[in-house]
């Protein structure tokens, strides 16, 4: 099942077997800026950044993002900075791994956010999408089309929280502007 | 529109936050120097260096890294700060390049808080220069403005320095370099070293990308060097920028496929899968185990940190809420403000046993792994009181790292991991018999300290000779006043000593100079790529050099010689192991700062003073010792002996 979604939606997802999720990934890709002319180094190059925010009642508590690659507890990993993008086919440039049975017991909520670093707003780039897997069986659960989104910098993608047990996911996609994950702080809080 | 700035140049800022972004290609150290009107620093105050990194309105990195981003609020400046100098140097000791020249230009930029570049600077034209200055902001008539300087410094920081500070005396320019450097080392020279890649190409796995260039040592291959990996190992000099390139082809140098791992069998299911010695990726078993040993200690590590990052949160939460219930006046009248300190207090003891939950299910097995790995290991790898050394052979190839004693942490109970080291060794060892570290609460004696650390330094000592193959390892010792003849009887007496333990100044004089001119010689042979050049009768064992009771019997040449040793000795392999209290050498002052700082710290009692390259716990390290009574060490050294004896080494 995937959810192809406009900004602003919210919809709560179980796994669609009942069982509950134990990790995710999130992906994020979009394509390099076309070369310029001669003098290709003069690009003006685009450059996302995926942040995966750990927030424990209402607290950011740690985050992984580009210079903090691996969560303290080892559960939350980024695949590491793209500066560029890439071919826009619809492959990640980026991604960050969950594995939500190692999180340790006090975080509730990990807030995921795209930002442009470059600052070329989403209608600038283009094929930039970012999306939600499920690890266990490479099903999307969520899917955003960031291209042509509006003049935003950044997006508040999605959230998984602890239910019972388990976990599940709210998708929100609220647009936000901003470089990295600290300018989007006010925009994340109401989301918690 | 961005301005591309010459050397000289100005140009307008337009606001006052900033940031300054800076790529170098290679690992730099960057900081900032504040100044008044009058173009004076008062003092170490004004300076913003990885030591430390945040003034009012200024903040740099705390590492080394290739590219930086230094924040900069020029509103929130001290008021008569009138001038913001950004540097850049090279680090110093983590073998990387020492002049600017070797570099590609360092590119800086100044950009507004969106990322938009206001100006930018490429410094271009620096040679033999290890500290540059770049830029500057300045305060003129009220607007900021940016200067492109350029000015590099032969000298380095202390140079630098010495130049910002003018009115200062060098010696505190000096100091703050050294700060600077300290800082810059301290996560090195505390941590254990991350796993390195290994020659097969194949990265440890579950380890971060090593900080220092794998170097390999000449001396270690001078059986298996081939035809088709050319004449030796030429090794490139250590400041010629970066680590050596590794031509032969990854996967040449084995054509056979590696025998499939081990794989656990399926597990019943909701229950995690049986641990299974050597379930890690590697070319051959001692590969697989070392990376999985490396996995273990990675796991642990995290699993620690988020036990203790729960417990943390649990308690500031319950701080909070007891000082909510506090505050609120109407609580404070009958039983509701009990209630409701009774309701935090029990918030807090759920969450703490829900996390040591968590944490007891990964120490659970963890141990299992721990119980089936530990057996599994080969000599060099395993704990002293392992049956593998009941048929200890000396071996015919060099294992890939050694065992030096374990690691745990306070709340993981019975958990080891096995602290490996890669060989050949990078770095020296120091064995501290200095007064008994407090940290583990043992109360010994001096004297015992000072017997104990003698005994580690000869059980490691025992286990490097074990691990080379017949005559690849030799062992010097120095023991000034003799104390520790009783300690090294073993070694003594198995005969596997290079030369008898040298006693007085003469001998010191005489071991230090003869290892000092082989390391001359090797560096010189290597540097002028003519390593076939070495006299046919050199030896090409690796050397360890033991010194007790340092700095005893040394005189200030003596100990430059040490401080050579300890530095350029590892890569022509000369090691170091000091046994040896800081305290006795304090007369030399920061003199021997340096060579501390060189060598890995280790204890011949339990403490706490390893940090993991992940999270930076504070590991508790407990040297190996052979079981109380056992003769396993005798029994190996003899086999040592007579392995020389058979191959006439």
């Amino acid at each position: 099942m995937t959810v192809n979604m406009t900004k602003g939606q919210a919809i709560s997802l179980q796994k669609s077997d009942g069982g509950t999720l134990t990790a995710v990934r999130m992906g994020l890709g979009w394509q390099a800026a076309p070369r310029r002319g001669l003098f290709g180094t003069r690009t003006r190059e685009i450059d996302l950044d995926a942040s995966a925010v750990l927030f424990a009642d209402k607290q950011p508590v740690d985050v992984v993002f580009f210079r903090h690659l691996v969560s303290d507890d080892g559960s939350v990993r980024h695949t590491g900075d793209n500066l560029v993008g890439g071919a826009g086919q619809g492959g990640d440039d980026e991604a960050i791994l969950v594995d939500l049975q190692r999180v340790p017991v006090h975080i509730d909520q990990i807030v995921f956010t795209v930002n442009s670093f470059t600052g070329q707003t989403f209608q600038e780039v283009q094929n930039a999408f970012c999306r939600l897997v499920d690890e266990t069986n490479g099903q999307e659960l969520a899917r955003y089309t960031l291209a042509g989104g509006g003049a935003y910098t950044a997006q508040i993608m999605a959230k998984v929280h602890r239910t019972g047990s388990g976990w599940s996911m709210t998708a929100l996609g609220t647009p936000a502007n901003g470089r990295t994950f600290q300018d989007l702080m006010p925009t994340i809080l109401p989301h918690l | 529109m961005t301005a591309e700035l010459v050397r000289g140049q100005n140009h307008p800022l337009p606001g006052a936050r900033l940031e300054i972004r800076i790529s170098a290609g290679k690992p730099i150290v960057a900081g900032a120097v504040l100044s008044d009107a009058q173009g004076r620093t008062p003092g170490p105050a004004w300076v913003a260096h990885p030591g430390t990194p945040a003034l009012p309105g200024l903040e740099v990195s705390q590492q080394v890294a290739a590219d930086h981003r230094l924040a900069v609020d020029l509103a929130a400046l001290p008021e008569d700060a009138h001038r913001l100098s950004v540097l850049l140097a090279l680090p110093t000791g983590t073998g990387g390049p020492a002049r600017f020249g070797a570099l590609p230009a360092p590119y800086v930029a100044v950009t507004a808080p969106d990322g938009s570049e206001i100006a930018n600077y490429t410094v271009t034209g620096l040679d033999s220069e290890s500290a540059v200055v770049v830029l500057e902001l300045y305060r003129r008539q009220d607007a900021w403005k940016v200067r492109a300087v350029g000015q590099g410094y032969a000298g380095g920081l202390a140079a630098l320095f010495a130049d910002l500070l003018a009115g200062r005396d060098a010696a505190e320019a000096r100091r703050l370099a050294d700060e600077v450097a300290d800082a810059v080392t301290r996560g090195l020279s505390r941590s254990v070293a991350p796993p390195r890649v290994t020659s097969d190409g194949s990265a440890a796995q579950g380890g971060r990308p090593a900080t220092q260039p794998g170097r390999p040592t000449p001396s270690q291959e001078p059986a298996d060097t081939t035809g088709d990996t050319g004449t030796g190992s030429p090794r490139p000099l250590p400041d010629a920028g970066g680590g050596p390139v590794d031509y032969t082809h990854p996967a040449r140098r084995r054509t056979a496929p590696p025998p499939p791992p081990p794989s656990a069998p399926p597990a019943p299911p909701g229950r995690p899968a049986a641990p299974v010695a050597g379930d890690a990726t590697g070319w051959s078993m001692e590969e697989r185990l070392y990376n999985q040993v490396w996995g273990m200690f990675e796991d642990l590590a995290r699993t620690a940190a988020a036990y203790r990052s729960a417990v943390d949160f649990a308690d500031q939460r319950r701080e909070r809420e007891l000082d909510a219930a506090l505050a609120d006046p109407r609580a404070r009248l009958g039983g509701q403000g009990e209630a409701a300190r009774e309701a935090a207090r029990a918030r807090y003891a759920d969450l703490v046993e829900q996390a040591r939950a968590v944490l007891d299910r990964d120490l659970a097995q963890l141990r299992a792994e721990s119980e089936v790995v530990e057996p599994a290991l080969p000599p060099a790898f395993a704990r002293w009181d392992s049956p593998v050394w009941q048929d200890f052979r000396v071996p015919m190839e060099m294992p890939m790292a050694l065992r030096l004693g374990d690691l745990h942490l306070p709340e993981c109970g019975d958990v080891r991991i096995p602290m490996l080291v890669r060989l050949p060794l990078e770095r020296g060892m120091w064995i501290d018999s200095g007064r008994a570290p407090g940290g583990v609460g043992m109360l010994v004696d001096p004297e015992e300290v000072r017997r104990l650390a003698l005994d580690t330094a000869v059980t490691h000592a025992a286990r490097l000779l074990a691990a080379y193959p017949a005559g690849e390892f030799a062992v010097h010792v120095i023991d000034p006043a003799g104390s520790g003849a009783e300690a090294f009887a073993p070694l003594v007496e198995a005969g596997v000593l290079a030369a008898p333990p040298g006693a007085g100044p003469a001998a010191v004089a005489q071991v230090l100079g003869a290892l000092t001119q082989r390391v001359d010689l090797l560096q010189m042979a290597f540097r002028g790529g003519a390593p076939d050049a070495l006299p046919p009768d050199l030896d090409t064992a690796e050397q360890l050099l033991v010194v007790n009771d340092f700095p005893h019997g040394f005189d200030d040449r003596a100990v430059t010689q040490l401080r050579y040793l300890a530095d350029e000795g590892p890569a022509v392999g000369v090691h170091l192991m000091l046994v040896a209290d800081r305290e006795d050498a304090a007369g030399y002052g920061p003199l021997l700062d340096p060579l501390w700082r060189a060598l890995l710290r280790l204890t011949p009692v339990p403490d706490d003073h390893l940090a993991d390259p992940w999270v930076g716990h504070a590991w508790t390290y407990e040297p190996p010792g052979a079981p109380l009574g056992s003769r396993v060490l005798a029994q190996v050294l003899e086999r040592v002996a007579t392995a020389r004896r058979e191959w006439n080494r």
